[in-house]
């Protein structure tokens, strides 16, 4: 197996720790986690610097009913296990395919894709294309992250194998061609393509005071 | 990172609560050879906090693979609780701004945007900052390795 060769940006990964990222690039993010170990240790690497100030912080009060409240809730179900990583797709995929296999919607070309999730902020797909095919040329109106999962492809970026993470922005306008062998499965996030997603909250600010 | 989240009163409690059950829960997850102690449940309560402020539950990596046919090596384990408490110390050696912007962005998990507007510094100030500080303490850390 190739070494994984395109990781997760640096203020991805930042964004993704402290919650702040679209739920379809965390997706991306945490599948990208599972397949590199490079990303993962720096993932830990800042938890474990995380944990030493929790070792200085001060400790807070608690109020004195919280262990009794405590040892109850221990008696509780534990909440289910997320779902396996099931062949090419990790746990975080699997997730949100419901713990099933890809349920395919034929593209024309041989190429196929399901949705997984789509909301105001984004939407994430599963691609499948043949070797050798290609996805049509086309621009992003923002953001894309795409992840493979199995196979690879490549454009005018370079070539990317399983694990690797390709960012595509605003301007380029690419068309990522299957390699020769499996075919290629890639995880893809975008952007929602409302332009003026980040202008409503700020114009909503003054009037609900958030 | 939890209580100084700005949290209202009542909810460090239940923030405290719903931590400790994390961790109750996962506590046979917890692999001493690859994680101190610390850090793991440090990276439970993080993801817990974002969850709680979250409508959706952060997705998380594939746990990693349990090692069980091995025997416990404890000259691992000593090794990886050495190597946390040399970072502690070498956090302790650090000059008090780089403490300062280190424990914004990794115990407060604040973007370093963020961390920027708070202070008034510049962003590259700020990340030179960070990077400095991480720098010294990899130095540190270096000492101890094998
Ligand atoms: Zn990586
Ligand atoms: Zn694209």
């Amino acid at each position: 197996m190739t070494a994984i060769r395109h990781h997760i940006p640096d203020d991805m990964l930042d964004a993704y720790r402290a919650g702040t990222l679209p739920h379809a690039f965390g997706v991306v993010v945490a599948a990208h986690l599972s397949l590199c170990d490079q990303c993962r240790a720096r993932h830990e690497a800042a938890d474990m610097i995380g944990g030493a100030f929790l070792l200085g912080a001060e400790g807070a009060n608690l109020r004195a009913d919280a262990r009794d409240r405590m040892m109850a809730a221990l008696d509780a179900p534990a909440p289910k296990p997320p779902p396996r990583a099931s062949g090419p797709f990790p746990s975080a995929v699997m997730h949100e395919l419901g713990g099933r296999p890809p349920h395919w919607r034929m593209m024309g070309g041989g190429i196929r894709q399901q949705i997984l999730t789509t909301d105001r902020e984004g939407s994430l797909r599963l691609l499948y294309i043949p070797p050798g095919k290609a996805v049509p040329e086309h621009g992003h109106s923002g953001q894309e992250l795409t992840l493979v999962l199995q196979g690879s492809f490549s454009d005018s970026a370079g070539a990317f194998h399983r694990g690797d993470v390709e960012v595509a922005h605003d301007e380029i306008d690419h068309q990522p061609v299957a390699g020769p062998g499996e075919p290629c499965i890639c995880l893809a996030a975008t952007d929602a393509p409302l332009r003026f997603r980040a202008l409503i909250p700020r114009l909503l600010q003054p009037i609900f005071r958030i | 990172m939890m209580l100084r989240g700005g949290l209202r009163d009542g909810t460090a409690e239940d923030v405290v609560q719903d931590v400790m059950l994390a961790v109750w829960h996962k506590a046979g997850q917890f692999d001493p050879h690859r994680a101190d102690a610390a850090g793991w449940i440090y990276g439970i309560a993080r993801n817990r906090r974002i969850d709680m402020a979250r409508r959706r539950p952060l997705a998380q990596p594939d746990e990693m693979p349990e090692l069980e046919s091995l025997e416990p090596d404890a000259d691992q384990i000593i090794a990886l609780q050495q190597e946390a408490r040399h970072l502690a110390e070498a956090l302790a050696r650090l000059a008090p701004e780089q403490v300062e912007a280190l424990r914004a962005a990794y115990f407060d998990d604040v973007p370093h945007s963020r961390i920027s507007e708070m202070t008034g510094l510049p962003l590259g100030t700020i990340k030179s900052r960070i990077r400095l500080g991480l720098e010294r303490l990899r130095h540190e850390l270096k000492k101890i390795a094998p």
